[in-house]
């Protein structure tokens, strides 16, 4: 547990970076700092391992006066990754990885060993481990990066904007691999972005910090988008506030109908032209596409007969993905599926609204029926 | 202390010797600065654009600033049929140590114009000699300036070495100073060649400033 | 002029002796080499200081463009007249370092700062970051400007034949004071020789030193900084 206890970090030049801010991040989480440029969202990062020390106010780690310890031995056990990853150009991934664990003595042998199972962890080949640095992509960097601060498996992590200086599709990339590790090992992690999606996303509590190093809230992300606590949240948090707070939102309660369906590979025969949309299935019962109503098949039913289908909700997961299902499907009707792609059944984006209605005004609704 | 200072600067002939050989040094330093930096240009050029070129340009440009001073002074003559102890030795040599100094600078310096620019010029019409001369060369200039402010200052320093094959500079207060032997003229010697050093540097950082208007608006963007 | 130059290259009796062209050959390398070592030992601990903690790097700006304005020859006479002809050797020293202390200091300075950052983060002491990170990564300028701190002092090793000092500048200015041009320009040209082979070695040297990521990183940027003959 990391504990802020009304910090405030003032500069020699009278600069206020962080305002009198207590904040708790509990073990086992991540939490993310997210702000504008100037929000003292760094400064608070780096107190934690001492890389700055706070003008008032203590940090606790796990209890502990974070100045109680030497700042070396502090941050051997605290796991560090930074914007460009700051790998070292002389030393192989391999030595990279295994630095921390060698700066506690462990043999180089022993250490290097470790490293190598730490490379895959992180998604990237055995191989990798000899290469240097500069022939890495940036995201197999930041890769390194990740494994570089848990080879000594400190139960704390400080990541400061680590996926930003990455292209868009490899960032999500690095989010889903840090969720993925993150389930695995329940590290505490304190998460510092620019992006407030990147915020929603990884952390189990988001901080919004104001210029000036002010906490302006501090919550977890689906009431963040549900109740900001001031105009500066609302417009930092953004647009399309509601439809992203679907993410959070369970659809239990969300009937699919059934629909008719064919099959690919059937004849004409067995296909009738209908009125109706017409939903086709392969032989696993997946969907794979839509007949468009009044359509006739010629001799067997093919995939290039039929019109792309929209994106698939998935039984039990986030109401955003059925409601997005149904908005992008031709037919207007989202396809729901279950956990191993087989057709369940489909849903309105009518449907969807009726139940995030029924959930906003139960009494309203059971009123009505 | 000042004493043998007052003596020295008191007798008309040390005082003609030495502003004589100050105008010679003078005149050897600009000379091969200016040239060196003429060749310099289209040789980086050469380099940037002709990528088969590169390669020998450089190494030969770094095996010329490998060779040293006095070596070089002593060669030329039999290379190009100057006489022994021709100031042209010594200009011919400072010129292309320049020149070797800078060819790299240039081509780096023209490698960093952003494609943008060059891209915008193209569009805009210019025709590659205008563009480079008018777009690239301009552009160029703020990181050149250091190198070439190194090349003048290590000149002025080296041309005292010529002294020692019979030709003129500062040079021949150092020679003539060991034989007398007189530490009064060598100091004088010393500090009169510091003293033109640091003179052409601000001359130089003086032109750099009037050539890069745009340097001095210190990145101030109107309505930030 | 040629076959004179090379008949006077290729006489055996010209090699041998004490003022012999081998002889001399050895002096001027073991001046050179020896004045680069302690500029080293004098400069790399310096520059290292200076680049890691930031501290007296206007010195190290002024101080290398003083330096470079400085005459050789004046020097070199200067000191051979207040104490003796020996004593040029300290000019050498003199004039090796400001190449050294710039080398070491930009090469430390060129360190990426987010790798030192990490290195601190990571719970490196201030010791281990300047032996683990700062050294290893800065070997390529450090180098640079031992290479050219070996150039300048060749050059001024022959300058310094003028007082007394010995070496292949000797053989040199003894042609010149008696005329023979096929002396001075066969010891001109092996000056120069001295000069590219040692300047190969210590590239070659270089090669060997600096670790095999780090030539990977530079070749992606960095080059080598220019010093003076």
């Amino acid at each position: 547990m990391i504990e802020f206890r009304t910090v405030r970090k003032q500069y020699d030049d009278g600069a206020v970076a962080v305002q009198e801010l207590s904040l708790t991040v509990r073990a086992g989480t991540v939490t993310a700092l997210v702000g504008p440029s100037g929000c003292g969202k760094t400064t608070l990062l780096r107190m934690v391992n001492r890389m700055i020390e706070p003008s008032s106010g203590t940090v606790l780690l796990d209890g502990h006066d974070v100045r109680d310890s030497d700042p070396a031995v502090l941050r051997r056990g605290i796991g560090y990754v930074i914007q460009q990853a700051g790998l070292f150009p002389h030393r192989t991934v391999r030595d990279n990885v295994a630095t921390v664990p060698m700066l506690f003595g462990r043999s180089r042998r022993r250490a290097r060993r470790d490293a190598e199972e730490l490379i895959e962890r992180v998604g990237l080949s055995r191989e990798m481990g000899g290469r240097y640095p500069s022939q890495l992509s940036g995201g197999q960097q930041q890769r390194v990066g990740v494994a570089r601060a848990l080879a000594a498996d400190p139960p704390v992590l400080l990541m400061d904007e680590p996926f930003s200086a990455v292209d868009p599709v490899v960032r999500a990339g690095l989010q889903d691999e840090l969720m993925r590790l993150q389930e695995e090992l329940g590290k505490t992690v304190l998460f510092v972005t620019h992006d407030i999606d990147e915020a929603i996303k990884l952390g189990d509590r988001v901080a919004v910090l104001r210029q000036g190093g002010h906490l302006a809230q501090y919550a977890p992300p689906e009431e963040l988008l549900a109740r900001p606590a001031d105009d500066f949240v609302t417009s930092f948090v953004g647009r399309d506030r509601g439809y992203r707070r679907l993410s959070f939102v369970d659809s239990a309660g969300l009937d699919p109908a059934p629909v008719d369906t064919v099959h690919i590979g059937d004849t004409s025969a067995d296909v009738p032209s209908r009125a109706e949309w017409v939903l086709a299935l392969d032989a696993h019962e997946r969907p794979r596409g839509w007949l468009h109503p009044n359509a006739t098949v010629r001799g067997q039913l093919t995939e290039d007969q039929l019109i792309a289908g929209g994106s698939l909700h998935t039984l039990g997961s986030p109401l955003r993905g059925a409601l997005d299902a149904a908005l992008s499907a031709p037919s207007g009707l989202g396809v729901v599926v279950d956990g191993d792609g087989g057709f369940v059944g489909v849903v309105t984006a009518r449907h969807v609204l009726d139940l995030i209605e029924a959930r906003q005004h139960p009494a309203l609704t059971e009123g009505a029926a | 202390m000042f004493e043998p200072l007052v003596r020295y600067f008191s007798s008309p002939s040390n005082r003609e010797v030495l502003f004589e050989q100050f105008a010679q040094h003078v005149y050897m330093a600009l000379v091969p600065l200016v040239v060196g930096v003429l060749l310099a240009l289209p040789l980086g050029r050469l380099a940037q654009r002709v990528r088969w070129l590169r390669a020998p340009l450089l190494g030969g440009a770094g095996i010329v600033y490998t060779l040293p001073s006095l070596a070089v002074f002593v060669l030329l003559p039999s290379l190009i049929g100057t006489g022994y102890t021709s100031p042209l030795n010594v200009i011919i040599a400072l010129t292309l140590y320049t020149a070797a100094l800078l060819v790299r600078p240039v081509l780096d310096a023209l490698e960093a114009v952003p494609s943008h620019v060059t891209t915008a010029a193209e569009a805009l019409g210019y025709r590659p000699r205008r563009r480079f001369l008018s777009v690239e060369l301009p552009l160029a200039v703020p990181a050149l300036t250091s190198a070439v402010r190194v090349a003048s200052v290590s000149n002025i320093s080296l041309i005292s070495v010529g002294a020692l094959i019979g030709v003129g500079g500062l040079g021949r207060l150092f020679t003539v100073g060991f034989e007398r032997p007189d530490v009064v003229q060598t100091v004088v010697g010393i500090v009169a060649t510091v003293l033109l050093a640091l003179a052409v540097d601000l001359l130089l950082v003086g032109l750099w400033r009037l050539l890069t208007p745009w340097e001095r608006a210190g990145g101030a963007v109107i309505g930030e | 002029m040629i076959t004179e130059i090379l008949a006077w290259l290729t006489d055996p009796a010209n090699w041998s002796g004490a003022d012999g062209i081998l002889a001399q050959t050895w002096l001027h390398l073991l001046y050179s080499v020896l004045a680069v070592v302690v500029a080293v030992l004098v400069a790399v601990p310096l520059g290292l200081y200076i680049g890691h903690t930031g501290r007296g790097s206007v010195l190290v700006v002024g101080f290398g463009n003083a330096m470079r304005a400085l005459p050789t020859l004046g020097l070199v006479t200067l000191l051979a007249m207040m104490f003796r002809g020996s004593a040029a050797l300290a000019a050498l020293v003199v004039l090796a370092i400001p190449a050294v202390l710039s080398g070491t200091y930009s090469g430390v300075r060129a360190v990426p700062a987010h790798a030192v950052d990490a290195a601190r983060g990571m719970g490196m002491t201030s010791g281990q970051r300047l032996w683990k990170v700062e050294l290893p990564n800065a070997l390529p300028l450090l180098m640079g400007g031992v290479r050219n701190a070996m150039l300048q002092v060749m050059a001024t090793t022959a300058v310094a034949a003028y007082v007394g000092l010995g070496g292949l500048g000797q053989i040199l200015i003894s042609g010149q004071q008696t005329g023979a041009y096929e002396r001075m320009a066969g010891a001109a040209i092996l000056i120069a020789l001295l000069a590219v082979l040692t300047d190969l070695a210590l590239a070659g040297f270089s090669r060997l030193l600096v670790p095999r990521g780090v030539l990977l990183a530079a070749a992606k940027s960095g080059t080598r900084s220019r010093w003076r003959r």
